[in-house]
Order: structure tokens, then C-alpha cells, then sequence
């Protein structure tokens, strides 16, 4: 399989990159202009393209890789990678789910705790020796609040999951109503946001989902209410996220992600009512490893001609 | 006006008295005394109250109901503390005297099991750590990923399976996590494995939480022993008292990686913390927080009011009377 040529598009797990190294004769194309240097001289060759939440064929890449067969992405989101195209071209798509729902959801509780009881905050105050001068605020109680989920996907149901541990009220929000679901539904975002105290994006990023959380959304959410993205960036309207945390029309603030990420607005630095994480998303490094073999396994089992692991197309 | 409202002497004061106070003030004419350094007969005296006048006390450990209080005011009736523990009040001289002593009951008990809680899965994901990092730059460089996986599976050995600890099981149990304690004695309505012996659920754990009272039984009921049979991947988190670990034990144990992490609350000689601590990414810091909500305080609040209403209206008391 040395001989089989792989185009790596987006940055992953070191250890995946290594692997890829050892089993492919691996392309590195994450910046523009290496990507442009490898297409000039083996785009003919290229049959793998492995993608990640940083990066993914879009359709003009996929048009220039004529042997493409494969995209294999280390991450459960997909969004960076034209899967129409793929499925116009019969190129299959893999993706990494399951592996991380647990610990995605694990971390969703933990940074709506951070930020509802200022966990950070807290931490902050200990370390600086303001303790000596006298106990920090009244913080807001996370038990028996109510959660909106937007998205009821693997993550929302498993986040919904550990909230009920905490006595809260589930409500929800998805494309369509789901008739097995004990939890209340909302038909519109805007109707969950004004129901819920806490409202978790848990869904996967499309062209519809893009800026679901706009002002409107965060206007219903409200001076009390707390945002939590552990999904992609692009869901919220940033700008908008922004102002309303500076101008208090919103209560609090839990980001994984942004939307141009590595960036991070600064003028969120000084908020403590806001909890900033650099996309840790698949918190730890066992969970990526599972993630990275799985997508060296859908790899390996497409050129064996076996069945796909995970596919998506 | 203010003289028709009954007398509540304020001992301490507890932490919701300003809560309460701006709550209650239409109901009752406060006597501040913690904020005298005058012995109480003379404070009664510059607030114009006879200390026959004085039937109610409000008050929690900072300033304790001695016997010698309880002598000074002939009418005394009630004693509310705003706490779980009455160490603080001689109730062996309320018993004599007939004098109901109200304290709180299970009202913060969800608080503390978030924080112990949110202390746990921060430590594990390095929530505040990854928060202080993002912080820095506008730009957020690589990420080094805490190793050890997802809180299921984990085995989190309870230390005091009382109202705080049955619901810190109660939310990791949500998580899937195996649920393992030590109790003074074993609760047979629960189906958590019992151990009676801390070493031994120390061995058999990945995470240790502590929600016990601090009693001369378990004062350092976390030592270096215990530490050491958590090991290297042990967790620790304390919700309970500060002294129920022996602290400098604790701070060489993480220093030098003998346990994983710790995620702390309270602290042997608060508000001091070891410095030591200031450095480690692995260790979460809380200013004893775990009750501080308002959510808390206002059910403190209403549940104290009650007891004084009861009491002030001679209905019977049935709110968690010590007798």
C-alpha cells in the first residue's frame, strides 16, 4: 500500500500523520501553496484525500483529483467537504462518530457548569490572592434549569442524557420533530431560545445551519440565558455573539469553536460570564487516536476492497 | 412601626444575612450584634432592647450560641442557623431551656454536587486551563490534550454517602460512571459497592470525592497512603472540608504526579491556599464556593424565614427542629 498516493488537507492528530506516512506515500497539502506545488505534479496519482474539521476538499479540489476514491475525514463534521460533489463522482466519504459523542457531551456539561458557576472565574480569583480580600460572587445554579438542545442528534440526546442527572427540563429543536422523543419540541430555534436557559448547538453545520444563532435567536435567549457551541463556528453569527455578551442582552457564553478559527475575538477575553476552549472538542488524546484509527481502518478496508467502517456517502 | 416588629438578634453573621436582610427587613427589627465588639447585655442596651424582649436568634459558626448567650436572654424561644451543622450552639443548654434550633437541611445539597461535579469534568478535559490558554493570544496555538478518557466507565469512589454525596452519584451515574463508596456504615438501600475501608475504595477508584463532615474520625481521612493506592491516574476532588486531606500531602502527591489532578473547593486554613498549587495546570481552585449560589441562598433564606414565622405565629414547627 506504500504506493498508494494520499492528499492530507487538513491538520489532524500527529500520530495520524505519522501513520499515513508509514502506509502511503503521503502528500502534505494543508497550506494553499503546498497544496498548489503537489497538484501541479501528482494530481493524476492522488486516490485518498484525508480531511478534519480544519479543512476538506471542496468541489474544486475534488474535480482536480481524477483518481479520487476516497475522503476520509478525522472529525464526526463534515461541512469542509462538498459531499454532493462526492456523491456526483461516486467518491465514498467517511467520517469519525461515535467514538466522540461521550466525551463531547462529557465536556458540553462541564462548560455549561464553567460557566454558569463561573468555574474559571473561580479558579482566577483563587490563584490571583483575591481570596484574601473576600468570597467571590453568588454564581447561578445549573440543577433543575432548562436546557434546549438544537440538534437531537448522538451528542444532543447524550448531552440531554447527563442533564437530566441535574433535574433539568429537556426541550428541543431539530428539522423535524422526533415522535419517539420524551423531550418538548419547539418548531423554531427563536421559540427554543425563549424557553430555555441554557441553549446547546449541537447540530451538524450545512448551508441551513449556517448562523442558525443570529440576533434574533440571542435576543430571545436573553440577559439571563447561556450560548454553548461545541459544534462548528459558522452556526453563530460571531459579531453578533459578541456585542450582545458586551452589551449584556446576553447572559453567558461556552465556545469550543469559532468562526475563523484559530481567531478568537479578543473583546471576550475580559468577560467572565464567558468560557473560551481552543476547539478540544474530542477532548483527550484517547478519543482522537480511536478517531485516527478509524480513519486509517476505513482507509485500509476501501483499498482491500472491504466494506467501509463509517460511511457517510 | 419598627418596635411592633419581633426582635431577631443576628449572631455572625451568617453569609445570606444580606440577602435576608434586604428580603425581611419589613419583618423583623434586626439586632446586629456581630457588628459590635460590646458583650451582648451592653449591645441590647445601646439597640433600647431589653434582653427580655429577645426571643429569636439568627446566626451560623462564626459566633457561637454559648450557654452563656442562651443565659442572657431569659425569653429566648428559637435558634436558626444557616448552616447543616449546630457544633456552633450549646444545644444540650437549648434542651433545657425548650428552645427550638432550626438548621438547614438537604437546600444546598444540589449546589455542592454541581460544583463536585464541575470540578471533576474540569480537571479531566482541563476546562479552566483551556479557558486561561484561549485567553492569551488572539490566535490559539496547538493544544496539548489531557490523556485518560471520558468520565464513563470511570470508578468514582464517593467518600460520605449522605444528601451530598447521594446526589453527587445520582449525576455520575448520568454519565455512566461506576459508583463506589465509604460511609461511616453501609446504606443498604443503595446498590453502590460499600467498602469500610478508604485505602481499599481508594485502590479500586479513578476518582475520589469527598462530601463528608470533618470529624475527629475523619480529619486526613485522605492521606498519602490513600493518595498513593488512587495513583498516578487518581483524581481527586474535595466538596467537603479542607482538613479531610492532609494538604501538604496532597500538594507533593500532584507536584510530583502521584495522583492525576485534584479539583478543590475548600482548603485546610482557608482563605490561604499552598502557592505551590498557583503553577499546576492539573488542579482546579474554587474560593468555597460549592453553596454559593443564589438559587441557594434564596432557599436558605425562605427556609429560615419560615422556621422564624412558625415560630412567631406559635404554629408548630415541623422544619428540621433539632430536639
Amino acid at each position: 500500500m506504500g504506493s498508494i498516493s494520499v492528499l492530507l488537507v487538513g491538520k489532524v492528530l500527529p500520530y495520524l500523520e505519522q501513520e499515513l506516512d508509514k502506509r502511503y506515500n503521503l502528500f502534505r497539502g494543508i497550506d494553499p501553496s503546498q497544496r498548489a506545488a503537489v497538484l501541479r505534479d501528482h494530481a493524476a496519482s492522488i486516490r485518498a484525500v484525508v480531511a478534519s474539521s480544519s479543512g476538506g476538499p471542496d468541489a474544486a479540489l475534488i474535480e482536480a483529483l481524477p483518481k479520487l476514491e476516497i475522503v476520509s475525514s478525522f472529525s464526526v463534521g463534515v461541512d469542509r467537504i462538498d459531499l454532493q460533489k462526492c456523491k456526483e463522482k461516486g467518491v465514498r466519504v467517511t467520517n469519525t462518530p461515535d467514538v466522540l459523542t461521550d466525551e463531547v457531551a462529557d465536556l458540553t456539561i462541564g462548560l455549561i457548569l464553567a460557566v454558569l458557576r463561573r468555574i474559571c472565574e473561580c479558579d482566577r480569583y483563587v490563584r490571583s490572592g483575591n481570596w484574601k480580600k473576600g468570597d467571590y460572587k453568588l454564581t447561578t445554579k445549573f440543577s433543575g434549569k432548562t436546557l434546549g438542545i438544537l440538534g437531537l442528534g448522538r451528542i444532543g440526546a447524550a448531552v440531554a442524557k447527563r442533564a437530566e442527572g441535574f433535574d433539568c427540563s429537556i426541550c428541543y429543536y431539530s428539522r423535524n420533530e422526533k415522535p419517539d422523543s420524551k423531550y418538548k419540541y419547539y418548531p423554531s430555534v427563536v421559540e427554543l431560545a425563549s424557553n430555555c436557559d441554557v441553549l446547546v448547538v449541537a447540530c451538524p453545520l450545512t448551508s441551513e445551519t449556517h448562523h442558525i444563532i443570529n440576533r434574533e435567536v440571542i435576543n430571545a435567549l436573553g440577559p439571563k440565558g447561556v450560548l454553548i457551541n461545541i459544534g462548528r463556528g459558522k452556526h453563530v453569527d460571531e459579531p453578533e455573539l459578541v456585542s450582545a455578551l458586551l452589551e449584556g442582552r446576553l447572559g453567558g457564553a461556552g465556545l469550543d469553536v469559532f468562526e475563523k478559527e484559530p481567531h478568537v475575538p479578543e473583546e471576550l477575553f475580559g468577560l467572565e460570564n464567558v468560557v473560551l476552549l481552543p476547539h478540544v472538542g474530542s477532548a483527550t488524546v484517547e478519543t482522537r487516536t480511536a478517531m485516527a484509527d478509524l480513519v486509517l481502518d476505513n482507509l485500509e478496508a476501501h483499498f482491500l476492497g472491504k466494506p467501509l467502517l463509517t460511511p457517510l456517502v | 412601626m419598627d418596635s411592633e416588629l419581633p426582635a431577631l438578634l443576628v449572631l455572625g453573621p451568617p453569609m445570606v444575612f444580606k440577602l435576608f436582610q434586604s428580603h425581611y427587613s419589613h419583618k423583623y427589627r434586626f439586632l446586629n450584634a456581630f457588628s459590635s465588639h460590646l458583650p451582648l447585655p451592653e449591645f441590647l442596651q445601646t439597640q433600647q432592647t431589653h434582653p427580655s424582649s429577645v426571643r429569636a436568634i439568627l446566626c451560623n459558626p462564626r459566633q457561637p450560641v454559648t450557654a452563656d448567650v442562651i443565659r442572657s436572654l431569659p425569653s429566648l424561644g428559637i435558634v436558626a442557623t444557616t448552616t447543616v451543622g449546630a457544633d456552633h450552639i450549646d444545644t444540650a443548654e437549648c434542651r433545657r431551656r425548650g428552645i427550638q434550633v432550626v438548621t438547614l437541611g438537604s437546600q444546598f445539597a444540589p449546589d455542592v454536587a454541581d460544583m463536585a461535579v464541575a470540578l471533576l469534568i474540569d480537571v479531566m478535559f482541563k476546562i479552566s486551563a483551556g479557558d486561561r490558554f484561549a485567553k492569551k493570544s488572539i490566535h490559539f496555538k496547538p493544544w496539548s490534550f489531557p490523556s485518560g478518557s471520558k468520565l464513563g466507565g470511570k470508578r468514582v469512589g464517593i467518600i460520605g454517602l449522605g444528601r451530598i454525596g447521594g446526589e453527587v452519584a445520582k449525576r455520575l451515574e448520568a454519565f455512566d460512571c461506576i459508583i463506589m463508596y465509604h460511609s461511616r456504615n453501609k446504606n443498604p438501600s443503595v446498590s453502590y459497592t460499600f467498602y469500610s475501608n478508604v485505602v481499599d475504595l481508594a485502590s479500586n477508584s479513578d476518582v475520589l470525592i469527598l462530601c463528608c463532615p470533618l470529624t475527629e474520625q475523619t480529619k486526613y481521612i485522605v492521606n498519602k497512603e490513600v493518595m498513593l493506592a488512587l495513583g498516578k491516574d487518581g483524581i481527586i476532588v474535595n466538596v467537603g472540608r479542607g482538613a479531610l486531606i492532609d494538604e501538604k500531602e496532597l500538594v507533593q502527591c500532584l507536584m510530583e504526579g502521584e495522583i492525576r489532578g485534584a479539583g478543590l473547593d475548600v482548603f485546610e486554613n482557608e482563605p490561604n491556599v499552598p502557592e505551590e498549587l498557583f503553577a499546576l495546570d492539573n488542579v482546579v481552585l474554587s474560593p468555597h464556593a460549592a453553596a454559593y449560589t443564589l438559587d441557594c441562598f434564596m432557599d436558605a433564606c425562605e427556609h429560615v424565614a419560615k422556621s422564624l414565622d412558625a415560630f412567631f405565629s406559635s404554629k408548630s414547627l415541623i422544619i428540621s427542629p433539632i430536639t
